[in-house]
C-alpha cells in the first residue's frame, strides 16, 4: 500500500474504495467477536465460505467478518446486505438454507428472525428492542467493519477526522473542541477528558506520552474488549489525535494479554496505519509525526490503576505510587503522560468530525455523550449496549434488556465493578450519568452492569467482590490488604452461618477505614460493594447474623432440603437424581433426605414435578424431623 | 535551597523546598507515627499510619505525610479524629498478626489492650523496609515481594541469598514484625560450612 501524503489524497483512497462496491451485492457480515467466537461463529464462517463455492456464489456475494454487534445474547448473528436481514443464534446447519434462499433468492430464513413477546417477527436488527432504544455512536460501526480490513474503516469516513485536525485545526483548536465537548473518562473516575489533556499539554518537558488503558477487568464487563476486537481504528484515530493536541510523539497501549483477539486486532491495524502514513513520520504528508507500541498486561486487575499501568510498562512490578505528582505531570519514565480509557479515545474521532456541540447535546448537564454497558447476569437479552448518558436503569434493564430473565422478581442491579455498588428496585428510574450513580453509593465506573434477581443473596455478593478484590489488590498499603482480609473473612463467616453480633458495625468500621486511608482507587472504593449492601439490603445482613438464615435462599450452609410428607407422591424421580444418593424411599413411601449425606445441590427441588412441589428449601428454621422409614404416602394405598 | 514557610498543629514552620511533611514535622519536634517509613529509603506510602489532613483554601484531604512534599502556606494537622480512628484500626489490624515492640507502643498510645481480628500465626507486616533496604541502599534485590492482594509475601530465595547476600544483617533490626529473622534462617537452610557463618552465629 503506497503512504498516503495528504488529506485529499485520502479522500481520493475512500472514494476509490466505495467506487469498487457494489451497494446492491449481497453481503453476509458475521459477528465474530468473542462471544459469537464461543458459540460457535468460526464453523459458520467456514460453512458460508464452503457453501458459497458448493453454490458457485464466488465473486457475486460477499462475506465479512466482524467484530462484535453486542446481542450476544443470540449470537452467533449473521446480517445480510443490502436488506440488512438479521439472522440469530445461526449455526453451520442454517447456513445452505441461508445462501439458496436469502442470498440467491432474496427470501427471508422466518425462522431465524428476532420473535418479540407478541410473536412478531423481526427482520431488521434496528427494530429489534434491544437495539431500538440504544444510541450506538461508538458501537455502531462494529457491525460494517472487518477488523482485519483499514479500508472498511476508511470507507466510513475513518481518519477523516484525523485530516481534520491535522491540516483544518491547530492542536489549540483541538483540545479547545474536546474541552467544549465535555467529554469525561469512561474509565471510571469520569474525570474532564479536555482538562487531562491540558494538564499534560502544558506540563513542563519536551518528551510526553499518551497511553490507552485496554487494561479491562471488571467481572462480567466487556466493552473495552469489543471496542478493540471490532473498530481498533477508532480508538488509534482518537489516540493520534489527542496526542496531536498534546504534543507526544510516542503512545502505549495497554491491553490485557487475556484478550488475545484484541491484541491481534490491534497490532494488524497498527501496521496498515502505519502503511498507509497515517501513522509514523509525517502522518498524511504533515510534519506531524507520532507512533504507537503495544504493551500487553500480565493480567493484574490494579495495573488498569494508572501509576500501576506505567510502573508495568516500564517493567516494573504494577503497583501503585502515591499519587500526589499526578501522571499527568510525570509519568511514564517521569514525563508527562496522559492515560485514557479506550472508549474515551473511540469517542474523540466523533467529536471532532461531528463537533463539541453535537456531542454536548447528547446527556445529561455533568455527563455528556454515550455511555456502553456490558449488560449481564439475570437478564433476557445479555450483551453490549450503548445508550445517551442519563437513560434510567429501567429502560436499560427491562426495554433494552428484557427485563428478568429467570420469571423471578428484580433485586438489584451492581454498576461501576468491583469499586461500584448495588442499587434496590427504588433506583430503578434512577438516570444512569456520573453524578446520579454516586449519589446513590455506587459508580459509572467503566460500564459492568449486572443484573440480580430475588435468588442472589446481597450478603454473598458482597463477599464474591470482597473476595475478588483481596485477590486483586497489590497488597501493598495496610487498609487495603488487611482491610479486605478481615472483611472476606467476616463476611465468609456470616454467608456460613458464624455471624456475630457486632459484625456489621465491625465491617462497616472497617470499610470506612479502607474508604479514608488506602493508597490508591482500588482501596478506596474496595469497600463500595459492601457499604452499598448494606444501606439498601441491611436486613439480610442481620437475618444471616440473627436468625442464621438466608432470604434469597442462596448461601448454602444456611439452607436445607426438605421433602413434604404430605406432598410426596413417590415418584423416585429425586432419589433417582441425587448425586449424594441422600434421598430414601421406595415406590408407594415417603422419601427423606438424609441431611448428613445432603450436599445442597439442589438438583431434588429442580426436578420434582412441579405438580407436586413437595421439595422445600428451608432457611433459619429446623427441619422437621424424618417420616419414619417405609411410612406410606398419603392419598394411596 | 529554597526555604518555605507552613503551618503544621498550628506551628508555623520551616521547610526546604522538595522535603516532605513528615520530615518537616520531625523537625519541628512534632511526632507522627510511621512503621514503613525509613529515612534512608524512598516514601513509600505504605503503612497509611503518617496520614495528616492537608488544608488548600478550604479543601482539606488527607494524606501519607511520608510521600507529600512540602508547600508554601500549606496548613496542616496531624491529629484529628478522623485521623486518630485511623491509625487505631490500622494498628489493631495489625496487632492481629504480631505483638512486637513498636507496635505495642502504637497499640499503648491508641488506648488498644488487644485486637478485633483473630490472629493466625505471627505474621509479617509487608513494610517493604527488608525489601527496599536491601535493593536501595545495598542495591542488592535479594530480598522481594512475591504474590499480590492477601496473598502477598516477602520471600528470601535461599539461591540468591547464598549466592549473593552480602550478610551484613543491616536488614535485621529494621523488621517491625519480627518475621523477618525466622525467614532470613530459613534462607540459609542447608547451606554449606564455606558460605560462611550463619546469621546469628
Amino acid at each position: 500500500m503506497a503512504k498516503l501524503r495528504s488529506a485529499s489524497e485520502l479522500k481520493k483512497f475512500r472514494k476509490d474504495i466505495l467506487a469498487g462496491r457494489d451497494p446492491a451485492r449481497p453481503c453476509v457480515t458475521l459477528c465474530l467477536g468473542t462471544g459469537c467466537l464461543a458459540c460457535g461463529g468460526e464453523q459458520v464462517h467456514r460453512a458460508f465460505i464452503d457453501e458459497i463455492a458448493r453454490q458457485g456464489l464466488v465473486g457475486k456475494v460477499d462475506v465479512r467478518r466482524t467484530g462484535c454487534h453486542g446481542f450476544c445474547e443470540r449470537g452467533p448473528l449473521a446480517v445480510v446486505f443490502p436488506r440488512e436481514i438479521c439472522y440469530l443464534k445461526v449455526t453451520a446447519a442454517d447456513v445452505p438454507e441461508i445462501v439458496s434462499e436469502t442470498l440467491v433468492h432474496d427470501r427471508i430464513v422466518e425462522r431465524l428472525l428476532y420473535q418479540g413477546d407478541d410473536g412478531k417477527k423481526i427482520v431488521h436488527e434496528n427494530e429489534i428492542p434491544f437495539y431500538k432504544h440504544q444510541s450506538r455512536v461508538i458501537l455502531g460501526a462494529n457491525r460494517l467493519i472487518d477488523p482485519n480490513r483499514i479500508e472498511d474503516y476508511i470507507a466510513l469516513g475513518g481518519y477523516s477526522a484525523l485530516a481534520k485536525a491535522l491540516f483544518v485545526m491547530t492542536p489549540e483548536e483541538v483540545l479547545d473542541e474536546v474541552k467544549r465537548s465535555g467529554l469525561r473518562g469512561r474509565g471510571g473516575a469520569g474525570f474532564p477528558t479536555g482538562k487531562k489533556w491540558e494538564t499534560t499539554r502544558d506540563a513542563h518537558g519536551e518528551t510526553k506520552y499518551v497511553v490507552v488503558n485496554a487494561d479491562e477487568g471488571d467481572p462480567g464487563a466487556y466493552m473495552n474488549r469489543s471496542v478493540l476486537e471490532g473498530n481498533p481504528h477508532s480508538v488509534i484515530e482518537g489516540l493520534i489525535i489527542g496526542a496531536y493536541a498534546i504534543g507526544a510523539r510516542h503512545g502505549y497501549v495497554y491491553v490485557r494479554q487475556e484478550y488475545p483477539l484484541a491484541v491481534a486486532n490491534l497490532t494488524v491495524a497498527l501496521e496498515q496505519a502505519r502503511d498507509l502514513g497515517l501513522l509514523g513520520d509525517n502522518i498524511l504528508g504533515s510534519d506531524y509525526c507520532f507512533d504507537v507500541a503495544v504493551h500487553r498486561g500480565a493480567g493484574a486487575f490494579v495495573s488498569g490503576e494508572s501509576s500501576a499501568l506505567m510502573a508495568a510498562i516500564e517493567g516494573r512490578v504494577g503497583e501503585p505510587r502515591p499519587k500526589y505528582v499526578r501522571t499527568a505531570i510525570s509519568g511514564l519514565w517521569g514525563k508527562p503522560t496522559n492515560l485514557n480509557n479506550v472508549e474515551t479515545w473511540a469517542n474523540v474521532p466523533a467529536i471532532i468530525n461531528r463537533g463539541a456541540d453535537w456531542f454536548g447535546d447528547i446527556g445529561t448537564a455533568g455527563s455528556k455523550g454515550t455511555k456502553i454497558f456490558s449488560l449481564v447476569g439475570k437478564v433476557k437479552n445479555t450483551g453490549l449496549v450503548e445508550v445517551p448518558m442519563g437513560t434510567p436503569l429501567r429502560r436499560i434493564i427491562y426495554d433494552i434488556g428484557g427485563g428478568i430473565s429467570s420469571g423471578k422478581e428484580f433485586k438489584a442491579v451492581q454498576t461501576g465493578g468491583p469499586s461500584g455498588g448495588c442499587l434496590p428496585a427504588a433506583h430503578l428510574d434512577l438516570p444512569v450519568d456520573f453524578e446520579a450513580l454516586e449519589r446513590a453509593g455506587s459508580m459509572m465506573g467503566s460500564g459492568g452492569m449486572i443484573v440480580m434477581d430475588e435468588g442472589t443473596c446481597m450478603v454473598d455478593t458482597a463477599r464474591y467482590f470482597v473476595q475478588f478484590l483481596s485477590e486483586e489488590s497489590c497488597g501493598k498499603c495496610v487498609p487495603c490488604r488487611e482491610g479486605l482480609k478481615r472483611m472476606l473473612r467476616i463476611l465468609t463467616g456470616i454467608c456460613a452461618g458464624r455471624g456475630r453480633p457486632g459484625d456489621i458495625d465491625l465491617l462497616e468500621e472497617l470499610g470506612e477505614v479502607m474508604s479514608e486511608a488506602s493508597l490508591c482507587a482500588l482501596g478506596t472504593t474496595a469497600a463500595n460493594p459492601l457499604l452499598s449492601t448494606l444501606r439498601y439490603f441491611r436486613d439480610e445482613y442481620e437475618a444471616h447474623i440473627q436468625e442464621k438464615r438466608c432470604p434469597a435462599g442462596a448461601c448454602k450452609e444456611l439452607i436445607r432440603y426438605h421433602i413434604v410428607p404430605e406432598k410426596c407422591q413417590a415418584c423416585m424421580i429425586c432419589a433417582r437424581s441425587c448425586p449424594a444418593a441422600a434421598i430414601s424411599g421406595a415406590k408407594g413411601q415417603v422419601h427423606v433426605i438424609d441431611q448428613s449425606k445432603c450436599t445442597k445441590c439442589g438438583v431434588c427441588l429442580e426436578v420434582c414435578p412441579s405438580r407436586f412441589a413437595a421439595v422445600a428449601k428451608i432457611s433459619g428454621k429446623p427441619v422437621p424431623a424424618p417420616v419414619a422409614a417405609g411410612t406410606r404416602i398419603q392419598g394411596k394405598k | 535551597m529554597e526555604t518555605i514557610q507552613l503551618e503544621i498543629d498550628g506551628k508555623k514552620v520551616e521547610a526546604e523546598r522538595g522535603t516532605t511533611l513528615l520530615q518537616a514535622a520531625r523537625k519541628a519536634g512534632i511526632e507522627i507515627p510511621t512503621l514503613c517509613h525509613d529515612d534512608r529509603l524512598a516514601p513509600f506510602g505504605a503503612c497509611r499510619l503518617c496520614l495528616v489532613e492537608i488544608d488548600r483554601g478550604g479543601r482539606k484531604r488527607l494524606v501519607a505525610s511520608c510521600a507529600y512534599e512540602v508547600e508554601d502556606g500549606l496548613v496542616v494537622k496531624t491529629v484529628t479524629e478522623k485521623i486518630v480512628k485511623i491509625r487505631r484500626m490500622i494498628v489493631e489490624l495489625l496487632l492481629a498478626e504480631a505483638t512486637t515492640g513498636p507496635l505495642e507502643v502504637l497499640a499503648e498510645k491508641y488506648g488498644l489492650k488487644g485486637s478485633r481480628f483473630k490472629g493466625d500465626e505471627p505474621a509479617c507486616f509487608l513494610c517493604g523496609l527488608c525489601v527496599r533496604y536491601c535493593a536501595e541502599v545495598k542495591k542488592k534485590d535479594i530480598t522481594c515481594f512475591i504474590g499480590r492482594g492477601i496473598g502477598r509475601e516477602v520471600a528470601f530465595p535461599s539461591d540468591l541469598a547464598r549466592s549473593a547476600c552480602p550478610l551484613c544483617r543491616e536488614c535485621l533490626p529494621l523488621c517491625p514484625s519480627g518475621a523477618w529473622y525466622s525467614l532470613y534462617l530459613k534462607g540459609y537452610e542447608g547451606m554449606p560450612e564455606e558460605a560462611g557463618p550463619r546469621p546469628g552465629a
